[in-house]
């Protein structure tokens, strides 16, 4: 079978993202597929017609790759596609639409408050930050709405840190929310097809967060999969990691991030419609822990793609 | 197999902010073709990897910094030299030259120091900043970079104190990590490294029984900071290595790149090389990809650096250094330098003009008589790691200040401006883009602070001793 791998592209983490495409275009390669690499670029869409591959494999993070806009484009060339459709895409992307729709469905996630910055030049939001520090309380979380990675994200501690860190997040985004933090375990739940695969927890090992250089780098983070969690605490992990993939519309797979309060409840942050296909990656360890090792996992992924456009798989040559 | 996996993590983490190897991030997939691992696979290797990896830094940085290599990015992030005027005739005659008359001698290895004809260019470059170091003090390396290794392989055991300049070279932070220094910075201002920081710092390690191995510095137009160490702080330096009997490491790769004043002269001029290791480089007035450097160093350590050498690549490209003899044997390289520094000259300028133009009058910065870059500091709360996610959707880069710093902390509010290796129209262009991002963020800082301050009633409520929020740097707004 053909498969195009659809990697790089502008984002901010075109590196990851090169990581992850090499990674898949391997265990291809050892599947016995034609592998089409592609930088994104742009060319896509010339090298996408001219190449016409049985399905793209879409390994891009971040804006520009998991916010719907390369699956949109391959909707219109008809060619099959990995991971979740458009509407689904922009719905993980955008964190405050996520979590509106979370909350609308019931499913745990921090107190929040959202603004762009017109908000703040334009209708002096500024004014209002005050009542929101003291609704959500310190440490809060302040993060750009549309970012993997960790990148832009900062904790402030007490109210002298927030300016600073609204003018880091607003570097990444025009929009930015700010989040009650939660102290706690901090866990991730990949599905594969709806269903959840065992429980990485992340462990930092020095910095006091999971930082974006800790997240790619072997060494600098324990992950223990599965997590040690008792049997009650892990199923309410993975139904609210359930239905966080239901509410966002997603299909083929998604990677939820979680906090484990004090007391043992989930409380979800984030979904990834396009998780790492890293060394480091949690999706590929989780999959790795249940028995299904890299190769058999890109090998399904390709099936649940073609299966969604009622393609059958075809064996491959 | 195994070993090809920590190549590819290592080259992920290599943490020099210099974009050059999009041609290896996009090369066709089968160049790099490895088996798949699992995560259990990764844990074993993590086992594996020494202990001084565990402090090799990397960086987000990194990974942006890759992203400056697309071709529609002005990138002042770089330190290339301009190698677009070297003329493409006296390169191939050269080649052409070597290949009739020493193809067997330029294709095979050479002594680990490096051969005498080597030597003598050396001397010719250093003579020309009024240095007369001995042939034998002399050791060429694969650029200054590896000289630099070398002196720490040569020098430093793990926890041993090393000292170097507040933003010191970004290529250096690794190279003292990699050896796991214990890196102390002291801070510069226009007349270059503060000594006397230095002095009460070397007191305070003094009181603990410590001492450092050496002290790196680039006296010269230096890398970030673009400032030259004055005259009497060179000789308070020299004399502070002398009385303390600490090396003194003068990592010069500028000095020849004046564009204005008189030179000053070289703390290894000052010592008569008794107490300074000076490191040198071919890059900025030749060549960067011959990767031709040198070493010059007291006897006895200049013996454990050959040795040193010896281990890590038995000698120095054979062929770079008859490319290099060929070349100064022509004797033009000295005119060839004055055009460079024309060219810098102009860009720099134009940089200048820029940045008094398009930065906000918040910002500061330097003024290099010479070198490769401008260092320019903005307000504390800017982050340039932020801004340059910011600035890379305008299609410009710089490289984030923080790259300058062993713990990555400081410097968060500077950035590294490079004005060599862009035309003065892309250099205009991208202070212009980086201007107004900065803009941005400071009027966005001033609005949610100026409307979030404290009005002046709580004045009242703080002296009265009742529960009272602090006070935020406030700034007026400009509106």
């Amino acid at each position: 079978m053909k498969v195009a791998v659809l990697k790089g592209g502008s984002s901010l983490e075109r590196q990851v993202s090169l990581h992850s495409g090499a990674r898949v275009e391997d265990a291809l390669a050892a599947l016995g597929h034609e592998v089409i690499p592609i930088d994104a670029d742009g060319g896509l869409v010339r090298r996408l017609r001219g190449e016409r591959p049985d399905v793209a494999f879409i390994a891009l993070h971040g804006p520009g790759g998991e916010d719907g806009t390369p699956q949109e484009l391959l909707e219109i060339l008809g060619i099959p596609y990995t991971g979740p459709g458009v509407a689904s895409c922009i719905r993980c992307m955008d964190k405050v639409l996520a979590k509106h729709l979370m909350r609308e469905a019931g499913i745990p996630t921090p107190d929040w408050v959202a603004f762009n910055s017109t908000a703040f030049r334009g209708l002096g939001a500024a004014d209002a930050l005050e009542e929101i520090e003291d609704r959500l309380g310190f440490p809060l979380v302040i993060k750009p709405a549309a970012q993997g990675s960790a990148l832009g994200v900062r904790f402030a501690g007490s109210r002298d840190d927030v300016p600073e860190a609204l003018v880091s997040a607003f570097s990444y985004d025009d929009r930015v929310l700010l989040e009650r933090h939660v102290a706690g375990r901090e866990l991730a739940v990949s599905l594969l097809d709806g269903e959840p695969l065992p429980i990485v927890e992340i462990r930092p090992r020095e910095e006091d967060r999971f930082n974006y250089e800790a997240r790619y780098e072997i060494g600098r983070t324990d992950y223990l999969c599965p997590a040690d969690l008792a049997d009650d605490v892990a199923t309410s992990v993975r139904d609210a990691a359930s239905r966080t993939y239901e509410a966002l519309g997603c299909a083929g797979f998604a990677r939820v991030d979680l906090m484990l309060d004090a007391e043992g409840r989930p409380e979800v942050l984030e979904a990834n419609a396009i998780p790492g296909l890293t060394d480091t990656s949690l999706l590929p360890m989780a999959a790795d822990a249940s028995g299904l090792p890299f190769e058999q996992l890109v090998s399904r992924i390709i099936e649940l793609a073609l299966e969604r456009r009622g393609v059958s798989a075809v064996p491959s040559s | 197999m195994r070993r090809l996996v920590i190549v590819a993590v290592l080259r992920h983490t290599s943490p020099m902010p210099e974009p050059q190897d999009r041609a290896a991030e996009t090369g066709p997939s089968q160049a790099h073709r490895r088996s798949h691992q699992t995560a259990r696979d990764l844990e074993r290797y993590a086992d594996l990897f020494a202990q001084r990896t565990r402090v090799m830094r990397s960086s987000a940085m990194r990974d942006l910094m890759a992203i400056t290599a697309r071709p529609e990015i002005i990138s002042l992030a770089g330190g290339l030299p301009d190698t677009s005027t070297f003329p493409p005739e006296t390169f191939a005659a050269q080649m052409t030259r070597i290949a009739q008359e020493s193809a067997a001698e330029a294709l095979q290895y050479g002594p680990t120091e490096g051969f005498a004809e080597t030597k003598a260019a050396i001397r010719d470059v250093m003579e020309a900043e009024g240095m007369h170091p001995d042939d034998e003090d002399i050791i060429v390396t694969t650029g200054g970079q590896q000289a630099l290794d070398l002196v720490a392989k040569t020098l430093v055991d793990p926890g041993d104190v090393v000292i170097c300049e507040g933003p010191t070279y970004p290529g250096a932070v690794p190279v003292f990590c990699s050896y796991e220094a214990e890196t102390h910075q002291v801070s510069m201002d226009d007349e270059g490294m503060r000594v006397d920081e230095l002095e009460s710092l070397m007191d305070r390690l003094g009181a603990e029984g410590r001492k450092p191995k050496f002290i790196y510095s680039v006296p010269s137009f230096q890398n970030p900071a673009g400032v030259t160490l004055s005259l009497e702080r060179r000789r308070r330096l020299v004399e502070l290595a002398r009385t303390r009997e600490v090396l003194l490491v003068e990592d010069s790769p500028y000095g020849l790149l004046r564009y204005e004043g008189e030179p000053q002269v070289p703390l290894y001029q000052l010592d008569g090389g008794d107490y300074v290791i000076y490191v040198g480089t071919l890059s900025k007035i030749l060549s960067p990809g011959i990767r031709l450097g040198w070493a010059v160093a007291p006897p006895p350590v200049m013996e454990k650096i050959a040795l040193g050498k010896q281990a890590t690549d038995l000698c120095t490209s054979t062929l770079a250094q008859y490319f290099a003899v060929e070349y100064f044997a022509e004797g033009r390289w000295r005119s060839y330098v004055d055009s460079l520094c024309d060219i810098y000259r102009s860009r720099r300028d134009a940089m200048l003009d820029a940045l008094e133009r398009h930065f906000p009058q918040q910002a500061s910065w330097t003024r290099p008589a010479g070198g490769l870059f401008v260092w320019a500091t903005l307000p504390d709360y800017i982050d340039t790691s932020d801004l340059l996610a910011k600035a890379l959707r305008e299609n410009v880069a710089f490289v984030p200040g923080a790259a300058a710093y062993v713990d990555g902390r400081q410097g968060s509010n500077a950035m590294r401006l490079n004005f060599s290796g862009s035309g003065e129209d892309e250099i205009r262009e991208g202070i212009r883009r980086i201007g107004a991002v900065v803009d941005e963020q400071v009027a966005l800082y001033e609005t949610i602070t100026a409307e979030h301050t404290i009005p002046a009633a709580s004045a009242e409520a703080r002296g009265s001793g009742a529960d009272v929020l602090p006070l935020r740097r406030s700034r007026p707004s400009k509106s």
